[in-house]
């Protein structure tokens, strides 16, 4: 029978129990330390803020060739398009919604993002083949072709993250309540 | 059992011949005018004589080690472009419309693959977690397989599904082409919450930004709130361990959130504090506005329905019993009510729900429906027990949009489509998608 004296014996046992458990999350503990070192070939994001962009530079004119060598096959001439969709769009009509054209010049907020994403996943058959000077070229291009940067523009760890897409402040999210606020 | 037309009369509950959902358990169903007629069959007419099939003559085939399905049942696949691995995005839809229950079998369940689908040596793979962290750590996927680990069965959908119905006026595609990203299992892994704790996240730590081990390196932010919650590193699937095309051998699980958030092939986890706005989550999964303004981390999968069958290629072969039925999901909770309607929107009646009901799962829904062979519009629509509702097409239009010119199969205007779906039925018993 359940009494409020064998609660407190319960309770007390409980108590004892707990007492003696290790502090803190007792889990298997299996993974192995790895030094900041040791990690970095792995570490590919980069920031909006440019955290995690590498030494190197590029131009527009250096993108230039390097777009027809190496991403042109799938987008076409200076980018107009072709097995896939184009990523220079000469004066894209604006936005507004389903259907509309989203392209770097008119949608991207960040140009951070163009560096980020050609360096984990382009050239689509040979990812990660391109140098670090490459990558920033390429972007250069891009935002040179889509009328974001000037021709003379270089692309570098402290130029990139300050480039303003134009469309930047026009996104907000669906659910603002699962945005994490900073503590 | 005693049966009368009065009964008939009392079971219809909606429009156009929708029946009480008693009419399932199989007690007092009568159709007045249509008695067996219901499988196509002369009214009336007797069944052949019996007779031994040859296959219960012989004994049959010995046991493969790892069974597949009927050779006649060979019809029952998935819908996939890109034979050739193109260097385009892949995709593989799941075929609801020949498919019952709520669990999708591990050869159906869909794939978007936006650079193939890579071939990972599970005893090379690493998990690495690191950034805001006091201890960065690798995990072996056989160090994490001694994990304490959890199941759960929940529903997994593209931010792309349904997309062909933001086209102005509809596109003529069937169910597995309009709703085939979406697909739900069991799945097993390892809380993050119990790695992140070993790594011991940084206080002022709010997202994590996650990656695979594809070609593309797939990346994309999570709140850190999400990781603690109900996340997971996933490792099996309906049991067995990951399909190759669903992220062998690990995953990221968010129960309920964007399929494309789910990193597959997971191999690094880098705990920030803030998104990284990588190319998915700040191109593709975004979604503008008609104001010119645009959605960006939508995070939920909100509550939608669609009816599986009768749908295009599936319809009914004759008048009489036929019994409407479809999936439901949240991503925010369990499936509350569907309601369906036969005449457009019309009239209403609510569904039977299969049980179990789970959370952030397939849903089960069916509903007996006398076809009387004239033309029908049918319809779900399901509410979560957090109290949100499928939108009807009207009501998403409103805040979404659709497009200015007829879209056609299989382009994506838009994501994150869950508004109410409609199949059109003919004097013939052929179905196609419309608006209504």
């Amino acid at each position: 029978m359940y009494t409020p004296k064998l609660a407190a014996g319960l309770f007390t046992l409980t108590a004892v129990l707990l007492s003696v458990a290790p502090a803190g999350a007792e889990g298997p503990n299996l993974g192995q330390p790895i030094s900041q070192t040791d990690l970095a070939p792995w570490d590919l994001t980069v920031m909006p803020d440019g955290t995690g962009l590498p030494p190197g530079s590029g131009t527009p004119a250096q993108g230039k060739v390097l777009f027809a060598d190496n991403c042109a096959l799938c987008h076409g001439d200076e980018g107009k398009g072709g097995l896939v969709e184009a990523v220079v769009v000469n004066n894209p009509p604006p936005l507004s919604g389903p259907g509309s054209v989203k392209s770097i010049g008119n949608f991207w907020p960040l140009a951070t993002t163009l560096f980020d994403f050609i360096r984990r996943a382009m050239p689509f058959t040979q990812p990660r083949s391109l140098t670090d000077d490459q990558v920033y070229a390429l972007t250069a291009y891009l935002l040179y072709m889509n009328k974001v940067i000037g021709e003379g523009a270089v692309m570098d760890a402290a130029s990139l993250p300050r480039v303003k897409m134009p469309n930047r402040d026009n996104f907000f999210p669906e659910f603002p309540k699962l945005m994490p606020q900073r503590p | 059992m005693k049966t009368n037309r009065r009964q008939m009369t009392a079971d219809a509950v909606a429009g156009n011949g929708l029946l009480h959902r008693r009419a399932l358990l199989g007690r007092g169903l009568a159709f007045a005018g249509a008695v067996g007629t219901a499988a196509g069959f002369p009214a009336g007419a007797a069944a052949e004589p019996l007779a031994e099939p040859d296959w219960s003559l012989i004994p049959g085939d010995a046991m493969p080690p790892y069974q597949v399905p009927s050779r006649f049942e060979k019809g029952v696949v998935r819908l996939t472009d890109n034979p050739t691995s193109q260097p385009v995005i892949s995709h593989a839809r799941t075929p609801h419309h020949l498919l019952n229950g709520i669990i999708t079998p591990n050869g159906l369940h869909f794939n978007v693959n936006h650079g193939g689908v890579p071939v990972i040596d599970p005893s090379q793979h690493k998990l690495l977690i690191h950034g805001l962290v006091k201890r960065p750590l690798v995990f072996t996927v056989e160090a994490l397989l001694r994990y304490p680990m959890v199941s759960r069965i929940n529903f997994l959908e593209c931010g792309g599904n349904s997309a062909s119905l933001f086209s102005n006026e509809p596109v003529q595609a069937t169910v597995q082409q309009i709703h085939g990203f979406a697909s739900c299992s069991d799945w097993a892994g390892v809380p993050l919450a119990v790695l992140l704790e070993e790594a011991d996240v940084d206080p002022k730590a709010t997202w994590l930004v996650a990656e695979g081990a594809d070609a593309p390196h797939l990346s994309r932010s999570v709140p850190l709130s999400k990781a603690f919650d109900d996340a997971i590193v996933a490792l099996y699937q309906n049991g067995e361990r990951l399909m190759p095309g669903n992220g062998y051998p690990m995953r990221l699980f968010l129960p309920g959130w964007e399929g494309n958030m789910n990193t597959k092939y997971l191999r690094r986890i880098k705990v920030t504090d803030g998104p990284a706005l990588t190319y998915h989550e700040a191109h593709t999964y975004t979604d503008p506005l008609p104001d010119g303004k645009s959605f960006q981390f939508y995070f939920i999968q909100e509550v939608k329905s669609f009816i599986s069958s009768p749908s295009p290629g599936v319809g009914p072969k004759a008048p009489g019993y036929v019994e409407i039925s479809g999936v439901a999901y949240s991503g925010t909770g369990r499936i509350a009510r569907v309601m369906v309607s036969a005449d457009g929107g019309v009239s209403w009646a609510e569904a039977a729900l299969q049980e179990p009901a789970l959370p952030k799962a397939f849903t089960r829904f069916r509903m007996p429906w006398h076809w009387n062979g004239g033309p029908a519009v049918l319809q779900s629509r399901a509410w979560d027990e957090a109290g949100n509702v499928q939108p009807t097409r009207a009501e998403f239009v409103a805040q979404r949009g659709q497009t200015k010119s007829p879209a056609t199969w299989p382009q994506f205007p838009s994501h994150h489509y869950n508004a109410v779906a409609s199949w059109a039925i003919d004097a013939k018993g052929e179905v196609r998608n419309v608006y209504a």
